[in-house]
């Protein structure tokens, strides 16, 4: 009896907490099937009476009016949606190959200042953009990268999360498993593609969604590094949208997390189990 | 013997580094080097053809009252913020940790926000903070004042709640695993020797989950850091004083072209990040060493 009103409690409290988390998502995607009328109306966008808004959950008139808007009539937002793709998709693939390599390296072997680079990998993780603005943005004016795209793409390529990821989750992998192969006469090579890149299936899928997320919505460096306004990713539109035309807003919103939430959906348990196993190691 | 001991040895340090180079040049390129330099820069008193002041702009940047704003903010923001944010998915955890009726719904759930833009957050956010947001309509309804939540030092709050919001999910999930791992039969006999749920809380779960408690610590510094450019995208270059960040700072300063406060803020910041990194690394080892 007691144990079930434990279960009743927590239950209870989690998923209030749960309705609370997605609440955004729920909201945002009920109000992109709204008319821009419908929208100005609720949130008051001319009125300066005094009045306050007023969240709306269900659309009077389900309408389609902002998605056409978006896709059809302006191609801004697919343009920025195809910006947006191609500097994110160089980074994740490029990130997840340098990474995987180097975490096998770090994870595998023994050799001395192991762990001394490990740490230079977890200072240098922590440390936001901010902190190597200025002789990157040099270093980039003097490599004439700049209003490139490669200003945004070489640096995250390297980005120390990947290593560490990565690594939190190969250092779990036994080294029976390639002194078995090496005795079976494997090279490295084979080792690392047959043995080592399987096994890290959920770490590496765990990487791939994390950073695709992270520079999906990437704002800093594109505000410094691409002044070009025909090379802005969809997450510097969107911060725009939001001010000028909300009506257009929620649709953009929807459409741009489209890609985030199939890949979630998708890959989710990869995720969780990618997430949960490179924490478990010291 | 020694010989081919020492020959599989340096075999296996060039392969380890075979596999690591793609990674440790760029590292070296965008990251270390850029570092080195900026703390060079920050000892100059410019960046092109400058002379060498020595610390003349860190006495500059400790007078600076807007430096020192953010420096505060940033890092009261994480040292409350860390603490917090562990606290609560620890105890999510804990919750969730048992056969619950939507259990996997529950933590998928949590997890969602990772993939949220934050765009579209800030959209929702403003809709309800703003001073005549939904949170101000539904405090007047019931006859409470309405504030104005951006511009005020409840400011703070809000961005607190974004970053719970964001980071919770994360960590649960790591101490859930770490939960996990913790074999029952500890517990069975902690109970049999008379140790109540504190006293078993205590020695054993927070014991065990050290090393994962390392990894969440680190991860939740690094969301801390992150949440600026919620901050940013609500509120813009200059927020609530209550929230102007040190992120702020130096993207004003590269914009008012001030590299020499920019490079000498950083290395601040950096300094104190190593160090916070250091103290934790010690503690794990500690905590950790004595455990095995």
């Amino acid at each position: 009896m007691k144990e079930s009103l434990k279960i009743g409690a927590c239950f209870s409290v989690l998923l209030i907490l749960a309705l609370i988390m997605l609440f955004p998502l729920v909201f945002t995607v009920s109000n992109s099937f709204m008319t821009e009328g419908e929208i100005r109306f609720n949130y008051r966008m001319e009125e300066t009476d005094g009045g306050y808004v007023n969240l709306k959950w269900i659309p009077d008139w389900v309408s389609l009016d902002q998605y056409k808007a978006l896709l059809f009539d302006r191609m801004q937002f697919l343009i920025m949606f195809w910006n947006s793709l191609l500097l994110v998709v160089p980074i994740v693939v490029g990130q997840v190959v340098v990474a995987t390599m180097a975490s096998f390296g770090l994870s595998q072997f023994q050799f001395r200042g192991r762990e001394t680079l490990f740490f230079l990998y977890i200072i240098t993780m922590l440390m936001p953009f901010q902190v190597t603005l200025v002789p990157n943005y040099l270093a980039m004016d003097w490599l004439g990268l700049l209003d490139s795209r490669a200003a945004i793409i070489l640096p995250s390529i390297f980005s120390a999360f990947g290593v560490f990821l990565l690594r939190q989750f190969m250092i779990g992998i036994p080294r029976s498993y390639v002194e078995a192969a090496k005795i079976d006469g494997a090279g490295y090579l084979t080792i690392f593609v047959h043995i080592i890149i399987p096994m890290s299936r959920p770490g590496i899928s765990a990487l791939v969604i994390l950073t695709f997320v992270d520079y999906w919505n990437m704002v800093e460096q594109p505000l410094i590094f691409l002044h070009d306004a025909f090379k802005q990713p969809l997450s510097i539109y969107l911060s725009r949208v939001n001010e000028g035309e909300l009506g257009l807003a929620f649709a953009a919103a929807v459409l741009y997390m489209l890609p985030m939430v199939f890949v979630f959906l998708y890959a989710e348990n990869d995720l969780i189990e990618g997430i949960q196993l490179s924490g478990v190691k010291g | 013997m020694r010989n081919i001991v020492k020959k599989i040895f340096y075999r296996e340090t060039n392969i380890a580094l075979l596999f690591l180079a793609p990674s440790l040049a760029g590292f070296a390129l965008f990251y270390l080097l850029p570092f080195g330099a900026g703390f060079y820069y920050s000892l100059m008193d410019s960046p092109i053809q400058g002379s060498f002041v020595g610390l003349a702009n860190y006495r500059e940047l400790l007078q600076s009252d807007s430096f020192r704003l953010a420096a505060q903010n940033s890092g009261l923001f994480t040292v409350m913020g860390v603490p917090l944010v562990m606290a609560i998915s620890l105890a999510l955890a804990l919750m969730l940790d048992r056969a619950l009726p939507l259990r996997n719904w529950l933590r998928a759930t949590y997890v969602m926000p990772l993939v949220v833009p934050v765009a579209s957050i800030v959209l929702v956010w403003q809709l309800l903070f703003d001073s005549s947001g939904a949170v101000n309509a539904l405090l007047t309804l019931w006859g409470g004042a309405a504030a104005d939540w951006m511009n005020s030092p409840w400011a703070r709050v809000v961005v607190l709640l974004v970053y719970l919001w964001k980071t919770i999910g994360y960590n649960m999930i790591l101490f859930l695993a770490g939960l996990q791992n913790i074999p029952k039969d500890y517990y069975e006999a902690a109970a049999l020797d008379g140790a109540g749920p504190f006293r078993q809380m205590w020695s054993i779960t927070l014991v065990y989950l050290t090393p994962t408690t390392f990894f969440v610590a680190i991860m939740s510094i690094i969301s801390s850091f992150k949440v600026f450019r919620e901050t940013y995208l609500i509120a813009g270059d200059y927020p609530h004083e209550s929230i102007y960040f040190l992120q702020h700072y130096m993207n004003n300063m590269f914009q008012a072209l001030d590299y020499q406060k920019l490079t000498s803020a950083s290395f601040l910041m950096a300094a104190a990040i190593i160090l916070v990194v250091v103290i934790l690394f010690r503690f794990e080892r500690k905590f950790h060493g004595s455990v095995s």
